[in-house]
C-alpha cells in the first residue's frame, strides 16, 4: 500500500499507532506532486521543502505527546487563502507576486491543529468560473477521462478545480476550497470526491481573497464524507475578525457521520428536474433516494418555486459584490502596476486593471458596475435581493416537511477543456443545482454516487437546514455507503 | 434593455478598466447576452418583499458591535511590503496636483 492511499481518518489512525510518520506520508505526496503536477497543474505554488520541514516538526510534536487533531496530515490550500510568507495569487496576474504578511483564519486553524501544507492550489481567477480555465496560471486537467475518448482532456470543474483534482489524483490527502455558487460541490462531483460548503458564517472569511462577500464560504474537499467532517471541524469556528462569523459551538461533525438516516424525511424538489437533463443523472438521483429509503429514511416531494430564478439572481448579486470587492486592486498598495510614461492616476488604474484581470473577471466587474450604477440599482440589484429573499423563504417553508434535501450535484459529468467556452451563460448553467444553497446561506454537500456510461463520476447533493451540517453529513455518508464508490481516476499517485 | 457602445465605454470607465476600441463590440455582445438572460427576474412578483441583505440563512440576524478600540498598528513595513512603488513610508503615485 502506498501512503497516499490512506484516507485522512486512516492516516490519523496509522500515525497514532506509529505505523506511519508524517515525514513518510508527506514525502509520498511530495513525490506524487513532482510526478503529476506538470500534467495536471493542480498546484500553482508547491511548497515541498517547507512541507518536509513541517512534517519533521509534526513528528516531533507527536513524539512529545502534543499531537493535534490533524497532526501530520498533508493538505493543499486553495490559492485564495492568504498564507503568511507564501505567495497567494487568487489565480490572477494582478496578485501574481503578492506575498501576504498574515494568515487566513481557516488555514491558521488547520496549522493550529497540526496539518502540513503541500502548497497552493490552482483555481479560476478570483474563483470566478466553473471549469478552472480562467486561471492566469493555466488550466487544471481532470485526472479522470472518458472510456471512449481517453485522450480528450477534461475540466476538473471550478472554481476549486485544483483542490478537487489534487485530492482525486492523490496529490493531497484533503484540501481547502471555497464556494460562492457551487465552487466546492461542482468540482468535487466532476472529480469523484466529497466536498461541503457549510452554512454561511460557519467558517471565517478573514484572509480569504473576497469575491462576493454575502455568498463566499470556505469548506473542505476530501476523498470521503468522514474526511470532510474531520477537516471542517478544524476549519470552522467563531472569529471576531469576520463580522458575519457565527458565534456558535462547532459540533463533532465526524461523530454525526455515523448517525444513520432512520426516520429522517428527505425532501425531493420538483423544480430540480430539468428539461433535457441526461437520463443517467435522473436515474442516479432516483437510485440515491432509494438507497436512503432502504436505510430507513422517507422521501417526500417538496416544492422550491423560485429555483429557476436562482442563477439570474446570482449573476446580479455576485458581480455587484465582486465589482465592489475588486475595486481594491488599484496598482498602488499591492499587486501589479501598469502605467504608461505619461499616465495620470486614473490612467494608471485603468491600465493596471485591464492588464491584471482576465476576460471573465473584467466581464463580471462590468456587469456589477452596471447593475449598481445610478438609475439601474433598483431595477437590477434591489430586485435581485428581493428574489433572493423569496428563494430563502422557499427553503424555510420546505423545512416544515423535511429534514434534508437531496438533488443531483451537477447537470452533467465533466466536459472537455475546449467545450462551453464560447458563451458565458452556458458556462454559468453548471451551477444550476448548487447556487440556491449559496443564495439561502445553507450547507450543501456533494458526494460521489456513481459513474456515467463513459466511466466519469457523478455526484449527488445534500442540502441542510441552517447550521445543521450534522444531518447533511449523516445523509451524505448513507449515500456514500450504499453507492460503494470505489472507482479511481486514470491519473493518480502510485497508479 | 440593451447596452449601446457608448454605455459599454461609460461602464468601463466607472469600473476603471481600460477598454481598447477593438474590444467594445465583443464586450457589448457578451454583456447584452448576460443582461438579457438576467431580465427574466422581471417575471417575479416581489411586491412587499423585504430585500435580503447579507448572506445569513437566519432572517433578522444582527451584525454584532465591538468595542471601538485600536487592535493593531505599528506595522508599516508589513503594510508597505507589497507596494509596487514605495517611497519611504509612503505609497508612490503619479503626480496628481499641478
Amino acid at each position: 500500500m502506498n501512503p497516499t492511499d490512506f484516507t485522512i481518518a486512516g492516516a490519523l489512525a496509522a500515525l497514532n499507532e506509529g505505523a506511519l510518520s508524517s515525514v513518510e506520508l508527506t514525502g509520498a505526496y511530495a513525490k506524487a506532486i513532482e510526478q503529476l503536477n506538470p500534467r495536471i497543474n493542480a498546484y500553482i505554488t508547491p511548497t515541498l521543502d517547507q512541507a518536509m520541514e513541517a512534517a519533521q516538526a509534526s513528528d516531533a510534536r507527536r513524539a512529545r505527546g502534543e499531537a493535534g487533531p490533524l497532526e501530520g496530515i498533508p493538505l493543499g490550500i486553495k490559492d485564495l487563502f492568504c498564507t503568511a510568507g507564501t505567495r497567494t495569487t487568487a489565480g490572477s496576474n494582478i496578485l501574481g507576486s503578492f506575498v501576504p504578511p498574515y494568515e487566513s483564519t481557516v488555514s491558521g486553524n488547520l496549522l493550529r491543529d497540526g496539518a502540513v501544507f503541500l502548497g497552493k492550489l490552482n483555481l479560476d481567477e478570483f474563483a470566478m468560473g466553473s471549469s478552472n480555465t480562467t486561471s492566469a496560471f493555466g488550466p487544471v486537467e481532470n485526472p479522470w477521462s472518458r472510456a471512449n475518448d481517453p485522450s480528450k482532456r477534461l475540466v476538473p470543474g471550478g472554481s476549486s478545480g485544483g483542490s478537487a483534482a489534487a485530492v482525486a489524483a492523490r496529490m493531497a490527502a484533503g484540501a481547502t476550497a471555497t464556494d460562492t455558487g457551487g465552487s466546492i460541490r461542482q468540482p468535487a462531483a466532476f472529480c469523484g470526491i466529497a466536498g461541503i460548503k457549510p452554512t454561511y458564517g460557519r467558517c471565517s472569511r478573514f484572509g480569504i481573497v473576497a469575491f462576493a462577500s454575502s455568498l463566499d464560504q470556505a469548506g473542505p474537499v476530501a476523498r470521503t464524507v468522514e474526511d470532510c467532517a474531520i477537516l471542517l471541524r478544524s476549519m470552522a469556528g467563531y472569529d471576531p475578525k469576520d463580522s458575519t462569523s457565527a458565534n456558535l459551538p462547532v459540533p463533532d461533525f465526524a461523530a454525526a457521520v455515523q448517525r444513520g438516516v432512520k426516520g429522517l424525511r428527505i425532501g425531493v424538489p420538483a423544480e430540480y428536474t430539468l428539461p433535457g437533463m441526461p437520463a443517467e443523472i435522473s436515474k442516479l438521483w432516483e437510485q440515491g433516494l432509494a438507497w436512503l429509503r432502504d436505510a430507513g429514511a422517507t422521501t417526500v416531494p417538496i416544492t422550491l418555486p423560485h429555483t429557476k430564478y436562482a442563477l439570474p439572481t446570482y449573476y446580479i448579486v455576485a458581480p455587484a459584490e465582486a465589482s465592489s470587492n475588486l475595486a481594491r486592486y488599484d496598482g498602488v498598495r499591492f499587486g501589479l502596476r501598469e502605467a504608461a510614461k505619461d499616465s495620470d492616476l486614473k490612467d494608471l488604474y485603468q491600465r493596471t486593471r485591464a492588464k491584471g484581470f482576465g476576460a471573465e473577471v473584467r466581464r463580471r466587474i462590468m456587469i456589477g458596475t452596471y447593475v449598481l450604477s445610478a438609475g439601474y440599482y433598483d431595477a437590477y440589484y434591489l430586485k435581485a435581493q428581493k428574489v433572493r429573499a423569496l428563494i430563502r423563504r422557499d427553503f424555510e417553508e420546505a423545512w416544515a416537511s423535511c429534514d434534508a434535501i437531496v438533488t443531483p450535484a451537477t447537470p452533467s459529468a465533466a466536459f472537455g477543456m475546449d467545450e462551453r467556452q464560447d458563451d458565458p451563460v452556458k458556462m454559468y448553467l453548471n451551477d444550476v443545482f448548487t447556487v440556491t444553497a449559496n443564495l439561502a446561506g445553507l450547507p450543501g454537500l456533494a458526494v460521489p454516487a456513481g459513474l456515467d456510461a463513459q466511466g466519469l463520476p457523478l455526484g449527488l447533493q445534500v442540502i441542510g437546514k441552517p447550521f445543521d451540517e450534522e444531518t447533511v453529513f449523516a445523509v451524505g455518508h448513507a449515500i456514500e455507503r450504499a453507492a460503494e464508490f470505489r472507482a479511481l481516476p486514470q491519473l493518480r499517485a502510485a497508479a | 434593455m440593451s447596452l449601446d457602445a457608448a454605455t459599454v465605454r461609460r461602464v468601463a470607465t466607472l469600473a476603471r478598466i481600460r477598454v481598447e476600441d477593438a474590444e467594445v463590440e465583443k464586450l457589448q455582445q457578451e454583456l447584452n447576452g448576460i443582461l438579457g438572460w438576467i431580465e427574466q427576474l422581471n417575471e417575479v412578483n416581489t411586491d412587499g418583499v423585504e430585500p435580503m441583505a447579507g448572506g445569513s440563512p437566519l432572517p433578522a440576524s444582527a451584525m454584532p458591535m465591538r468595542e471601538d478600540a485600536v487592535t493593531d498598528g505599528g506595522i508599516a513595513e508589513k503594510v508597505l511590503a507589497n507596494a509596487p512603488d514605495r517611497e519611504g513610508e509612503y505609497f508612490g503615485v503619479p503626480k496628481v496636483v499641478e
